[in-house]
């Protein structure tokens, strides 16, 4: 069965000044889908995550939600952000709110639910998460990972379609790793759709269905898991990976 | 009479002491309701001053938001860049001969002191803004604000307690320099202290006095204000609970041991 397309991404490019940094990318989100997207500093991973929820303007190509173009719908971008979750690499929290209110203050705001309702909603991600013991506490009384945990509440929350998550474990210590990885993990399992950027080879190999290499601005090589990790075809693919099974 | 400095001190107290303490009454509301209505002032131009220019605005927007920001700009520049006492000066007599109003000089009193205030404020608010991190914003973006509920729920928050150390600096400073008001014959602190040393020809004993208020007022509200901030930062505890079924006890990779068998 053909599975539900949310996102497609066609042609992405994007410069900052006369720099290219995404040279013509494409893909398609569908759902169910956890595609991992790795790549050496300076592919342009990020950039090209950040422009799919239009935290950076693609300066060429276009973003289609459902078929729709999202640019040209641009009334419509912070619906559509909504759809569109992310988790960023340094956390993000409101550090004014606490747990709690950082997972209903999105759903209250911009969703228009009643506090009532955003409680029972962030309570449920908070407790997915294992966060639910911390509802009163700050940002600052909290640790990498649990910060990261309440941040992926924080964008479950809104009940997105797909999540995106911008090397959601970099700005860890390695302690922490573990129980960040661990929620993805179960997201996965669960059959959330999400697209991560990530350094964790070990992992992108365990959690994804589909990984893309990116390589100086291009998708340099993309397919399974088992196919890309165990026989790359492309030689720079091969550089890339042989570097950390150095390690 | 009075034949040593603290006899005449004592003295003075005991005569004009209600004087000064009148004087520092007009002092502190003055300075307090300035300072306030400048804030207010203040954050109203910091936030206009700080709205982003979005490249789908409609070009009749983009015009009047760029001459609202010049407009504050310039307001910014006059009343920072020109001396209290003289704004009382042309404010006060300004009034009285171009559009013949004739307001009370407490009441031109209040008007300087608040658009003063508010020009520095302006620019202290902008700086808070600035200051938030922009990880902040765009994690508000990402969850689909717009960009005034970003302001009002994330960046000010955050602003306004990084402001809170200027604030303070704007009132004591208010305290100690609407003493220029005397020029418009505003009846505060030095005012007040200036007729009674007069009576008696003894400056240095009143304005020791004088002094010494100035200092309990500035003095108060500096602690006063740290007390506030220390309140606004709320608990520094972290053990809020002690238990995390998520946290891993061993590291990164937990050892395949007994105990952690079926932990997947």
């Amino acid at each position: 069965m053909e599975k539900e397309l949310i996102v497609s991404v066609c042609d992405l490019q994007k410069s900052f000044g006369e720099r290219e940094i995404l040279k013509g990318i494409s893909f398609d989100i569908h759902r169910g889908d956890v595609t991992c997207i790795i790549g050496p500093s300076g592919s342009g991973k990020s950039t090209l995550i950040r422009c799919v929820n239009f935290l950076e303007h693609p300066t060429g190509g276009h973003i289609e939600y459902r078929g729709t173009d999202v640019m040209q719908a641009f009334k419509k971008l912070p619906l559509y952000r909504t759809k569109v979750g992310m988790v960023f690499q340094s956390f993000n929290l409101f550090n004014n709110m606490t747990v709690l209110e950082n997972c209903m203050v999105g759903q209250v705001k911009v969703l228009g639910k009643n506090k009532e309702e955003a409680k029972t909603t962030a309570l449920k991600y908070l407790k997915h998460v294992g966060m639910d013991s911390y509802v009163n506490a700050k940002p600052h009384q909290l640790s990498g990972g649990q910060k990261q945990r309440v941040a992926i509440a924080r964008a479950l929350a809104l009940e997105p379609e797909v999540l995106l998550m911008d090397e959601p474990t970099s700005a860890l210590d390695p302690e922490m790793v573990g129980e960040v990885l661990r929620v993805i993990r179960d997201l996965a399992k669960e059959g959330f759709t999400m697209v991560i950027v990530t350094h964790e080879m070990a992992f992108a190999r365990d959690v994804s269905n589909r990984v893309i290499f990116i390589d100086q601005g291009v998708i340099a090589e993309e397919g399974a898991p088992a196919q890309l990790f165990g026989n790359p075809k492309n030689q720079r693919t091969r550089d890339f990976l042989s570097r950390f099974q150095n390690n | 009479m009075p034949t040593t400095f603290f006899g005449w001190v004592l003295f003075l107290m005991d005569k004009y002491g209600s004087v000064l303490v009148k004087g520092a009454g007009v002092t502190l509301m003055l300075a307090v309701v300035g300072t306030f209505i400048g804030c207010l002032i203040g954050l109203v131009v910091g936030v206009i001053q700080t709205i982003p220019m979005e490249d789908n605005d409609s070009a009749a927007k983009k015009l009047a938001i760029r001459c609202l920001q010049r407009l504050l700009d310039a307001y910014v520049e006059v009343f920072r860049g020109t001396p209290m006492i003289v704004q009382a000066m042309v404010v006060y007599y300004g009034a009285m001969s171009v559009f013949n109003i004739d307001m009370s000089p407490m009441f031109a009193g209040f008007f300087v002191v608040s658009i003063n205030t508010g020009a520095y404020m302006a620019e202290t608010v902008r700086g808070g803004i600035e200051s938030v991190d922009p990880g902040q914003k765009e994690a508000a973006i990402a969850i689909g604000m717009d960009h005034f509920q970003t302001m009002r729920c994330v960046i000010l928050p955050q602003a306004l307690r990084n402001v809170m150390p200027q604030l303070g600096n704007n009132l004591i400073i208010n305290i100690k320099d609407t003493s220029v008001l005397n020029v418009i014959s505003v009846t505060e602190l030095y005012f007040a202290s200036k007729s009674a040393a007069g009576v008696y020809y003894k400056y240095f004993e009143i304005f020791f006095l004088t002094c010494v208020i100035y200092f309990i007022m500035t003095f108060t509200a500096s602690r006063l204000l740290r007390w506030a901030e220390s309140k606004m930062d709320g608990p520094k505890d972290y053990q809020l609970v002690t238990y995390d079924p998520m946290m891993d006890p061993c590291g990164a990779v937990p050892l395949p041991t007994k105990k952690q068998k079926g932990r997947y």
